[in-house]
C-alpha cells in the first residue's frame, strides 16, 4: 500500500512513527513545540509526547545542537531540528569539531547516534543569510552522514533509517520541497544511507542532482523525453557517502553528464560529482561534464535578481542542448516514453 | 577557606571543607583516604614530570599540557565523584584520568599513540577517553565540552528522577573558557531544562599568558552563574581536602535536585601552558613565589604533621610511584604501533554503502560497492 | 657574466636544439657572431651573439633540447672566480618544499626560466589531436587512428559520431554489442571479448623493427598535416593544361637570359601565374578563421620543398608584384637554404598560397594537403607527352595535370573552378603571365 502525502507530511509522520518506536528518540529544536516548528514539520507532537520527548530551546544552536550531542554519547537518539542551514553555522564547532570526530577520536568507545535535520535553499526572497546551500561544508567531513531526499518517499525512508543509523547525520531538506507530493510506502520503509537512484532510465545524457535540484532534473527529462531526448536521472540521494558507482555506472551508458546543484558551482557537489565521473567514466566520456549551479554571489532580496541567481530548468535544458549539441546528437523519436518507474 | 555566591535559593551547603582527623585517628579509613590522596597526588607529580621529559625526546607528539600545581585539585575532584557519574574534562586532563583510576600505563601509551593507549592511540595527550571510567573524554577545543556534558545531563535526566541516587555530570573548564559562547549557552540550558551537572573552574590564573583579569569581565569567575542563577562557589585548588569538599557538596546539590552548580578552583601552574612554553611571561620571583605555593610539599609537610604520614612513608610512596611511572614508560614503549590496516576503523559506527576507504592517491571507488569495512561493528 | 639564453626563434617554438656549437669555450665572441645552431621547430637558426667577450663556458652539450630561456653558454673574462653559474634567485625561490629539506646539493644544472611571454594559443591546437574520450576509446577498440579521423564537435574535438562514421565509412562490421550498448566496463579488459585486436602483431623493436628519432621537422610536419586534415574538410579540382605552350615559353626566355641569371623553371611560371591569378580571385587567398574568413591582400606564395627528413614551404613574398626574373633567383636561393636548414623566420613565414610541384619526380597527377592555416594548395604534376585533340585533330601533346586543393570551410567548388580555369587559360598563354 502507498499513500499520496506532502515531503513534509512525510516528515512528520516519521518523526512521529520512530517517537512511537524507540523511547530513545527525542525532538529537539527551536520552536518546534508550541509553534510545530518553522515549517510546521512537528506539528501536533509536543500534545502527543510531551515536553520530555519533543523539547523546545532557546535560542542557542551550538548549546543545544552539543547537548544533543552528549545526550546521544549516554545512549538517547536526538533529532535535532535547525531552523535553517545558514544556523548550523553557530553550531559548526559542536559538529565538526566533535559529533563528526568523537567515535574516532575516542577509539570507537563512544558513538553519537545524532539526526539534524536542517531545511537549505533560496527563492522565497529571504535574503543572503537566509538562502543558502552549505550542505557541501558538512559532505566534506569525514565522520558525518549526509542524505538529501527530494522525494516524500526518501524523505521517510532516509529519516527512518538516518534515526536508526549510530552516527552523527545531518539531514538535509529544502523549503522548496516540503509541499511536494509523492506516493509513499505505508509499511517501515527504510532507504540505505550511501545509494543513489536512478530516477529516470535514459540512454542519451545522465542528469546528477539531489534535493530540490533532483525535482528539477526529473521534470526536465521528462519533457526532453518528448523531443526525443531520453535523459537519465541520478538522485544522488546521500552526498557522503556519495554513491559513486551508480553514477559512473550511468554516465557509462550516456557518455555525457550535467550536474545540477542548488549550491555555489566553484568546490560544490558538482565538482565532487565532475571528478568522480571523470575518473570513473574517462573512457565513456564524449563531452566534458557540465555544471549548472548557483551564481557565485550572496543571493539579492530582490525577485528578479534572486530568480537570475538560482540554477532552473531553463539554464539545465540549455545546457543539455549544449551538450548534446557539441556531439552531434539527433533526437530519435521513441515510440513508447519512458515514465518514472519503467523498467 | 571558600567563597560562595548563591544564585537562587537553593545553594549547596556551606560547611563542607574536611578536616585533617586527629592525631589518634592515625588508621582509621580517613587517615587512609588521605595517604591515598597524597600517593595519587605523587603519582601525578612524577607522572607529568616524565611526560614533559617524554616530549622532549620525542616520544610524545602533539600538544602536551600539564597538570604540575593542579594535583590537589586533581585528586580532590576525583575523590568526590562516585564511579557512576560522568566526567568531561579540558585538554588538560592527565591528572584526572589517574586520579579517576586509568592505569598510568594506559594513559601513557596514549600519549605515545599506542593501540594500548586509553583512547587507542586515537587521541592523544588532549583526547583521554575510557568509558568504563566514565571519563567521557579530554576535549582540546576550548569549552567544546560543554554542550555534551551538559546534554549528558540531558539524558540523565531524561532517564532518572532527582535524588541521592542519580547520577550527575562533572565538567571542568579552565578560568579562560568562561569567555567563551558555549559556556553561557550551556549553563542557560542547564538552568532552564534543570539538569545535574556541576561545571568546575579549574582556574589556574592564565589563560595560556592572559591573566583573568584582563580577560574576564567578572574575575570572580564562580560568580558567573549569576545570569542563569546558577549557585557559585571557589575553593582553594591547592587544598585537596577543601576541594573535595566543595566537589561534593556541589554534586550532591546537582543529583539531588537536578539542578547545575558552578564550582571554581583556584590553583598555580608551576609551569608553562603547554610543555613547550617556558612562561617568559612570568617573573623569576613570581616563579618562586609558586613554587612556595606547591601543593605536594604542603600536604606532605601536613600529613607528616598529624601524623598521618611517617617520613619513611612518604619516601617509600615516591619510590614507588617513581617506579609506577617508570613501569608506565616502559609498558607505553614496548606496545605496538598500530597497525596501518585500522586507519578507518571507528570512522564510523554504522557502517553504510559506499564509504570511501581510499589512501591517498588511490583510485576512487567507481566500480564496486565498497570493500567491506575493517573492523566496524 | 653575461648568460647567453636559449632564444625563442618563432612564435610557436617553445624549446629548441642546440645542434651545433659554432664557438668554443675560450674563443673571443663579438657582437653578431653566429655562436651556434638551433634547431627549433621550424629550422635550423643561428645562435647571435648580443655580448662581447671570451666564450668561458657553455652549459649544454650538442643535441641538446632546452626550454626557451634557459642559459646555455656564459661570456665574461674572469674565468676563474665564476666558474660555476650563480643560481638564479627565482629559480631557488620555487625550489619544492622537499628540495628545500634536503641538504645541500652540488651545483644543479641550470634552472629553465619561464618563457618569455605565454604561447600563442593557436599552438595548442595544432600539438594535439582533441577527442572525446569516448571516441579516443572506440577508435583503439576499431583498430582507427583517431588522428586520421575528421572532428565535428567544438574546435574540432573528434567526438563518438565521427568514430562511429568513420567505422561505417571503413565498412567494417561493428562491434559484437550494438552502439549505444554499454560495453560496461569489463571491455576495458585485456579478456573481454569486444576488444579488437590490431590486425597484426607489432614486432618489437630492436628485431625486425628500427627506431628512427624523428626530427623536430618531422615532428613539425606531421603535426601541421594533421592539423589540416582534421581541420579543414579538403576539396580537389583537378585540370590538365596543355603545356606545350608553357614549356615553349620557359625555353625561349631562359635562351633571352643566357648565362647571366638564373634559370626559369616550369614551377616559377606556376607561381607567378598563381599569384597573378590570386589577384582576381581574393576567395583563395585566404584563411578559416572561425568566427571569420581572413582574406588576405598581399599574396606570398609558399613552394613546398622536400627535406631529408620533413618538408619546409618557404615563401615567396609579394609574388604577384616582384618580375619573373626575381622569383626565379628568389625561388632558387630559398631552396639552396632549405637544403642546408638555414631559412629565416622571414623566408618560412606568412605563406597565403602554397604550390607543391612534384613534376620533376616524374608523378602524373596527385593531390595535396593544404598548408593550414591557408586556403588552398596547388598539385603540379610533371609535364608529359599524351594525345591531345587540338583543331579536331587528335596529335601528339605535352599535357601538365593541376590539382587544386581547397579548404571547403572557406570557398565552395565553383570559385575554386573559376580559378583554375583561369590559371589554365594563363598557362596556355604564357606571355600573359609577364605582362
Amino acid at each position: 500500500m502507498a499513500e499520496n502525502i506532502t515531503y513534509r507530511q512525510a516528515l512528520h509522520d516519521t518523526l512521529r512513527a520512530e517517537l512511537l518506536r524507540d523511547e530513545n528518540v527525542l525532538l529537539i529544536g527551536e520552536e518546534i513545540g508550541a509553534f510545530e516548528g518553522s515549517y510546521k514539520i512537528t506539528a501536533g507532537l509536543l500534545d502527543e509526547f510531551g515536553p520530555r520527548r519533543v523539547r523546545d530551546t532557546p535560542i542557542c544552536e551550538e548549546g543545544f545542537t552539543g547537548a544533543a550531542i552528549g545526550a546521544a554519547m549516554l545512549g538517547l537518539r536526538p533529532v535535532v531540528e535547525i531552523m535553517t542551514i545558514n544556523f548550523s553555522l553557530l553550531a559548526i564547532d559542536q559538529i565538526i569539531n566533535h559529533a563528526a570526530k568523537m567515535h574516532a577520536m575516542f577509539g570507537g568507545q563512544v558513538r553519537v547516534p545524532l539526526v539534524i535535520r536542517t531545511p537549505g535553499g533560496g527563492g522565497q526572497q529571504l535574503a543572503a543569510t537566509h538562502s543558502q546551500n552549505l550542505e557541501v561544508f558538512y559532505a566534506h567531513i569525514p565522520g558525518l552522514k549526509v542524505v538529501a531526499p527530494s522525494t516524500p518517499a526518501d524523505a521517510k525512508g532516509l529519516l527512518a533509517t538516518a534515526v536508526r543509523d549510530d552516527d552523527p547525520v545531518i539531514f538535509l531538506e529544502n523549503l522548496a520541497l516540503y509541499n511536494t507530493r509523492g506516493e509513499v510506502p505505508d509499511d517501515d520503509h527504510t532507504v540505505p544511507i550511501g545509494t543513489a537512484a536512478v530516477t529516470k532510465p535514459g540512454r542519451d545524457l545522465t542528469i546528477v542532482a539531489y534535493s530540490r535540484a533532483a525535482v528539477i532534473a526529473l521534470e526536465v527529462a521528462h519533457r526532453l523525453e518528448e523531443e526525443g531526448i531520453s535523459a537519465e536521472v541520478v538522485d544522488l540521494r546521500s552526498l557522503r557517502p556519495l554513491d559513486r558507482p551508480t553514477v559512473c555506472a550511468s554516465v557509462r551508458r550516456t557518455h555525457r553528464a550535467v550536474v545540477l546543484e542548488d549550491d555555489w558551482l566553484s568546490y560544490g557537489i558538482g565538482a565532487e560529482i565532475a571528478a568522480t565521473i571523470q575518473e570513473g567514466a574517462f573512457d565513456y566520456l564524449d563531452a566534458p561534464v557540465r555544471r549548472v549551479a548557483a551564481a557565485e554571489v550572496p543571493l539579492p532580496y530582490a525577485k528578479p535578481l534572486e530568480t537570475a541567481a538560482l540554477p532552473n530548468a531553463a539554464a539545465l535544458t540549455r545546457v543539455i542542448r549544449e551538450v548534446l549539441d557539441a556531439t552531434g546528437f539527433t533526437p530519435r523519436p521513441t515510440p513508447g516514453r519512458t515514465r518514472l518507474g519503467d523498467p | 577557606m571558600t567563597s560562595t555566591t548563591s544564585g537562587s535559593q537553593t545553594g549547596p551547603d556551606r560547611e563542607h571543607a574536611d578536616r585533617i582527623p586527629a592525631a589518634d585517628d592515625t588508621s582509621g579509613p580517613e587517615a587512609e583516604a588521605l595517604r591515598d590522596y597524597f600517593r595519587q597526588m605523587t603519582l601525578i607529580r612524577a607522572f607529568e614530570l616524565r611526560a614533559a621529559e617524554m616530549y622532549t625526546r620525542a616520544k610524545v607528539g602533539g600538544y602536551c599540557h600539564l597538570n604540575l600545581g593542579e594535583e590537589a585539585t586533581c585528586v580532590g575532584l576525583m575523590a568526590a565523584l562516585r564511579p557512576t557519574d560522568y566526567l568531561f574534562t579540558t585538554y588538560r586532563e592527565h591528572g584526572y584520568a589517574l586520579a579517576r583510576g586509568a592505569e598510568p600505563g594506559r594513559v601513557m601509551a596514549e600519549l605515545f599513540g599506542r593501540t594500548t593507549g586509553l583512547s587507542k592511540g586515537r587521541g592523544g595527550s588532549m583526547h583521554l577517553f575510557d568509558t568504563r571510567l566514565r571519563l567521557l573524554g579530554g576535549y582540546g577545543i576550548v569549552g567544546g565540552q560543554l554542550p555534551p556534558a551538559t546534554g549528558a545531563a540531558l539524558a540523565i535526566s531524561y532517564r532518572t528522577a532527582p535524588g541521592p541516587d542519580s547520577e550527575a555530570v562533572m565538567c571542568l573548564l579552565g578560568d579562560a573558557t568562561t569567555n567563551i559562547g558555549a559556556f553561557h549557552e550551556a549553563l542557560n540550558l542547564a538552568a532552564v531544562w534543570h539538569l545535574p551537572i556541576v561545571y568546575v573552574i579549574v582556574n589556574n590564573q592564565l589563560g595560556m599568558a592572559t591573566p583573568v583579569e584582563a580577560a574576564a569581565g567578572e574575575p570572580d569567575l564562580f560568580k558567573r552563574g549569576c545570569s542563569y542563577r546558577i549557585p557559585g562557589t571557589r575553593v582553594d585548588g591547592g587544598d585537596v581536602l577543601a576541594v573535595r569538599g566543595a566537589a561534593r557538596a556541589a554534586l550532591e546539590h546537582a543529583r539531588g535536585r537536578h539542578r547545575p552548580v558552578l564550582l571554581e578552583t583556584v590553583s598555580y601552574r608551576l609551569r608553562g601552558h603547554s610543555v613547550v612554553d617556558p612562561a617568559r611571561y612570568r617573573s623569576a620571583e613570581e616563579t618562586q613565589r609558586l613554587r612556595e605555593k606547591d601543593p605536594l610539599p604542603r600536604f606532605r609537610a601536613r600529613l607528616i604533621d598529624d601524623g598521618v604520614l611517617t617520613e619513611e612513608q612518604a619516601a617509600r610512596i615516591d619510590a614507588e610511584t617513581e617506579q609506577e611511572v617508570i613501569a608506565a614508560v616502559e609498558f607505553a614503549d614496548a606496545s605496538p604501533p598500530p597497525a596501518l590496516e585500522i586507519l578507518f576503523d571507528h570512522v564510523y559506527a554504522t557502517q553504510t554503502a559506499n564509504t570511501p576507504y581510499g589512501l591517498p592517491g588511490d583510485p576512487l571507488p567507481c566500480d564496486q560497492p565498497a570493500p567491506p569495512a575493517p573492523g566496524g561493528r | 657574466m653575461p648568460q647567453i639564453l636559449m632564444p625563442r626563434l618563432s612564435d610557436t617554438m617553445e624549446q629548441g636544439t642546440l645542434s651545433r656549437w659554432l664557438k668554443h669555450e675560450g674563443d673571443q665572441i663579438h657582437k653578431g657572431d653566429a655562436i651556434a645552431e638551433i634547431e627549433t621547430d621550424k629550422a635550423v637558426m643561428e645562435l647571435e651573439a648580443y655580448d662581447e667577450g671570451q666564450l668561458t663556458r657553455t652549459l649544454v652539450t650538442e643535441g641538446t633540447t632546452v626550454p626557451i630561456g634557459t642559459p646555455v653558454a656564459l661570456i665574461g673574462e674572469d674565468v676563474a672566480t665564476e666558474s660555476t653559474p650563480t643560481p638564479n634567485v627565482t629559480a631557488a625561490g620555487t625550489a619544492s618544499l622537499a628540495e628545500a629539506a634536503a641538504p645541500a646539493a652540488p651545483p644543479a644544472p641550470p634552472i629553465p626560466e619561464p618563457p618569455y611571454e605565454a604561447t600563442a594559443p593557436q599552438a595548442d591546437s595544432q600539438g594535439e589531436v582533441r577527442a572525446s574520450p569516448l571516441a579516443r576509446r572506440l577508435a583503439r577498440e576499431h583498430g582507427l587512428d583517431i588522428e586520421a579521423i575528421p572532428g565535428s564537435g567544438p574546435g574540432g574535438r573528434v567526438v563518438h559520431a565521427d568514430v562511429e562514421q568513420a567505422i561505417a565509412d571503413r565498412g567494417a562490421p561493428p562491434a559484437a554489442a550494438p552502439w549505444p550498448a554499454a560495453p560496461g566496463p569489463a571491455a576495458l579488459s585485456p579478456s573481454a571479448p569486444l576488444r579488437r585486436r590490431p590486425p597484426a602483431p607489432t614486432p618489437a623493436v630492436g628485431e625486425e623493427v628500427d627506431e628512427i628519432p624523428i626530427s623536430r621537422i618531422r615532428l613539425l610536419t606531421a603535426e601541421r598535416l594533421i592539423h589540416s586534415v582534421r581541420q579543414a574538410p579538403h576539396f580537389y579540382l583537378t585540370s590538365v593544361v596543355d603545356a606545350e605552350p608553357l614549356l615553349a615559353f620557359r625555353a625561349e626566355t631562359n635562351a633571352y637570359l643566357g648565362e647571366h641569371a638564373d634559370h626559369i623553371s616550369v614551377n616559377d611560371l606556376i607561381v607567378k601565374a598563381c599569384a597573378t591569378v590570386l589577384r582576381s580571385h581574393p576567395e583563395l587567398n585566404a584563411s578559416w578563421g572561425c568566427t571569420s574568413i581572413q582574406r588576405y591582400r598581399r599574396i606570398h606564395i609558399g613552394i613546398a620543398v622536400a627535406l631529408d627528413d620533413g618538408l619546409t614551404v618557404p615563401v615567396i613574398h609579394d609574388a604577384d608584384r616582384k618580375p619573373l626574373t626575381e622569383i626565379a633567383r628568389e625561388a632558387h636561393s630559398l631552396a639552396e637554404k632549405a637544403g642546408t636548414g638555414h631559412l629565416s623566420i622571414d623566408e618560412i613565414t606568412g605563406g597565403t598560397f602554397t604550390v607543391s610541384n612534384l613534376g620533376p619526380y616524374g608523378i602524373d597527377h596527385f593531390t595535396a594537403v593544404i598548408n593550414p592555416p591557408q586556403a588552398a594548395i596547388l598539385a603540379v604534376g610533371a609535364a608529359h607527352p599524351e594525345p591531345v585533340v587540338r583543331d579536331g585533330q587528335v596529335v601528339a601533346g605535352t599535357v601538365m595535370a593541376l590539382t587544386l586543393s581547397i579548404d571547403h570551410r572557406v570557398l565552395d567548388g565553383a570559385t575554386g573552378a573559376v580559378f583554375l580555369a583561369d590559371l589554365k587559360s594563363l598557362l596556355e598563354q604564357p606571355l600573359r603571365i609577364v605582362v
